[in-house]
């Protein structure tokens, strides 16, 4: 597989805080990568390198084969980085903003409207951005990214202020955008939405990579308890304890949850019982691997 | 559409439906015009006025081609009781009052208003002269011609108006680079232009080209409503060298804005240091008042500001029908603070907050 970003023991230094500590990553054509990581980790500065907007203290990056620094005319149409919600001309309408941008890269004006009918924002062509709502702005901020169709499209929380409608549906327009054969690459703070996008993410933290693979590969690795849950008085406590396989349980009156790493024998035993009112189980999910990875102590 | 064009699209209209810029570059610089130029419009010096006291001969009988001159500064008043009418005059309601008993005319004055009471003699002394000569039947040996010469001092509507236009195009010069360069940096959209294949220069060049479009509309305007015969501004002969002369200022304005632009962090910093600039420049630069009335050192420290040079070329070509090439200095001037203000705004520019 052709290697659309490869970036070695990338460096920057803002003052004292260095930002990024010796990044290397490569993301293949065609994937869907994810940069997963707390704020101020650096992630932003990371992409920023990569996208050409800032230059690395040290390392080497190359984009499609080019090196984005400085700026390269002749890459910029293949990548579309979307930006913050607000990075519109003022009072342009939804349709003028896109076409504009548009034409920056020489997109005629039908398919720009095109694109707005992807984003799902045609109802809205002639509303000005000012008067859109986030999720509209965030989703026109995504088709300013797409509208001169990149190999490579850049985004930052794409979701971050959507609701859950909102969210949904923008994760639909971007595994679409990534079956039409685009590369992606994401940042986000949610751990549900890199689980189900990505083919693979890097998890950072204090500007360095520490793991990076498939989601459910991660998930994997981290050997964690799977957590079982019937209805409390199913079964008592003194019987629980005795099932095989069990590592822990609690009881809090609602439920009972019993942590194994032999979920298999666990439910069998419960199913013998005719214990399973109510059951529910959830494996560990990346969110659990990111805490394990980046620490769970709150960060101001 | 070619890129530069749609960008310069896309300001224009940014531009066009911002009705608060509207209001500052277009709205407020004419109503200025029809406040300060409306005051000074109708201000003539009135008539005097004159009670007549009874029959008086020599005003009664005043020649018809005499009658008009006197008409323009004088209007009497017939009245018949003597004493009402000098009370009139000591209260100061009439410039005078005038009896005539036989050959002897007598005018009563109040000295309050030197200036008046002196015209008001002298037109009376006039009066009596010419009745005294056409009493004594010869023709005139001496006849005083008067013949106008061009007015060189400026009626307030010739200066204010360039004065005014020079204001109006500065601040929206410098105010719209200024806050725009801001916000494009702060909302990320500077970066989005830095991500697009587009010249940095086309960019700038958009921008430019919008702002110099809408000093032209803004000229045209402005001009258009000063030589409504109501304001009374009269063009000199030259008063097409004012859209080179508008260009240049413009320019020099907007290399200003773009170095304040360039080194404000935030929106409100941007606004402050702009109207810290504008404001005393647009009353040193003579915008509101005429430089040339005030103290020397008053007018040496106005040379650094770029609105002196472009007031004072406006007025040159505007009003008082210089030719061309007597704006060149100022025109020179002009691109001279917009080159080392563009030069020292590269310098400073940043493309990212941080």
């Amino acid at each position: 597989m052709p290697k659309t970003i490869v970036a070695n023991d990338l460096r920057k230094r803002y003052g004292d805080v260095q930002a990024v500590d010796g990044v290397t990553l490569s993301v293949e054509e065609g994937e869907f990568f994810g940069i997963l990581g707390p704020n101020g980790a650096g992630k932003t500065t990371t992409l920023e390198i990569i996208e050409g907007l800032r230059q690395a203290d040290g390392g080497e990056v190359t984009v499609l084969g080019r090196s984005p620094w400085p700026r390269d005319p002749a890459l910029l149409p293949k990548i579309g980085v979307q930006l913050q919600a607000s990075s519109f001309f003022e009072r342009l309408t939804a349709r003028e903003q896109l076409r504009t941008f548009g034409s920056l890269y020489g997109v005629p004006d039908r398919k720009a409207d095109a694109m707005l009918e992807t984003v799902g924002l045609t109802e809205k062509a002639d509303t000005p951005v000012e008067k859109l709502s986030g999720g509209q702005a965030q989703r026109l901020s995504i088709a300013c990214a797409l509208v001169h169709e990149p190999e490579l499209v850049f985004l930052d929380e794409p979701t971050a202020a959507l609701d859950p409608q909102a969210r949904r549906n923008l994760w639909d327009v971007l595994r679409a955008i990534n079956t039409e054969g685009r590369t992606i690459v994401l940042t986000t703070h949610y751990m549900d939405e890199a689980e189900t996008l990505c083919d693979r993410v890097a998890i950072i933290d204090r500007g360095r990579i520490l793991r990076s693979g498939p989601p459910a590969a991660l998930v994997r690795d981290l050997d964690a308890a799977t957590r079982i849950s019937v209805a409390s008085g199913v079964l008592s406590e003194t019987e629980a304890r005795a099932l095989p396989g069990v590592d822990d349980l609690t009881d809090d009156g609602v439920s009972l949850v019993i942590a194994t790493r032999d979920p298999s024998s666990v439910v069998a035993a419960l199913a013998g019982r005719g214990a399973l009112d109510g059951v529910q189980i959830k494996g560990a999910t990346l969110e659990d691997v990111f805490l394990e990875l980046t620490g769970r102590e709150y960060r101001a | 559409m070619s890129s530069f064009q749609s960008l310069a699209r896309a300001m224009f209209l940014g531009f066009r439906r911002d009705r608060g810029a509207l209001f500052f570059t277009i709205a407020l610089p004419l109503l200025f015009l029809l406040i300060i130029g409306g005051i000074f419009a109708r201000q003539s010096t009135p008539k005097s006025k004159v009670l007549e006291i009874g029959a008086v001969p020599v005003v009664d009988q005043i020649p018809a081609e005499m009658r008009a001159g006197i008409d323009k500064s004088l209007k009497f008043t017939k009245v018949s009781d003597r004493d009402a009418a000098l009370e009139k005059v000591r209260k100061g309601d009439y410039a005078a009052a005038i009896e005539q008993s036989g050959d002897r005319v007598v005018l009563h004055y109040s000295a309050a208003d030197q200036v008046k009471t002196g015209t008001v003699q002298g037109q009376l002394d006039g009066l009596v002269q010419a009745a005294n000569q056409a009493a004594s039947g010869r023709p005139p040996k001496y006849r005083l011609e008067g013949q106008q010469v061009e007015d060189r001092s400026l009626k307030p509507i010739q200066y204010i108006t360039p004065g005014l236009l020079g204001w109006a195009l500065a601040s929206a010069g410098m105010f719209g680079a200024s806050t725009t360069l801001v916000t494009w940096r702060t909302k990320g959209l500077l970066r989005r232009l830095r991500l697009s294949p587009v010249p940095i220069r086309s960019v700038f060049a958009a921008r430019v080209a919008v702002s110099l479009g809408v000093a032209l509309v803004q000229t045209v305007l402005f001009i258009g409503v000063a030589t409504m015969p109501f304001f009374g501004l009269k063009l000199a002969h030259y008063w097409w060298m004012a859209i080179p002369m508008v260009l240049c200022g413009v320019l020099a304005f907007l290399a200003i804005g773009m170095l304040i632009g360039a080194w404000a962090k935030t929106q409100e910093a941007a606004q402050g240091v702009t109207q810290i600039v504008v404001l005393p420049m647009a009353f040193l630069g003579g915008s509101f008042f005429n430089i040339d009335d005030a103290p020397r050192w008053l007018r040496v420290i106005s040379e650094v500001f770029p609105l002196r040079h472009l007031n004072s070329g406006m007025l040159k070509v505007l009003v008082r029908g210089e030719g061309p090439a007597s704006v060149l200095p100022q025109m020179g001037i002009l691109l001279g603070f917009a080159l080392v203000a563009t030069l020292i705004a590269v310098r400073v520019f940043r493309w990212e907050q941080i």
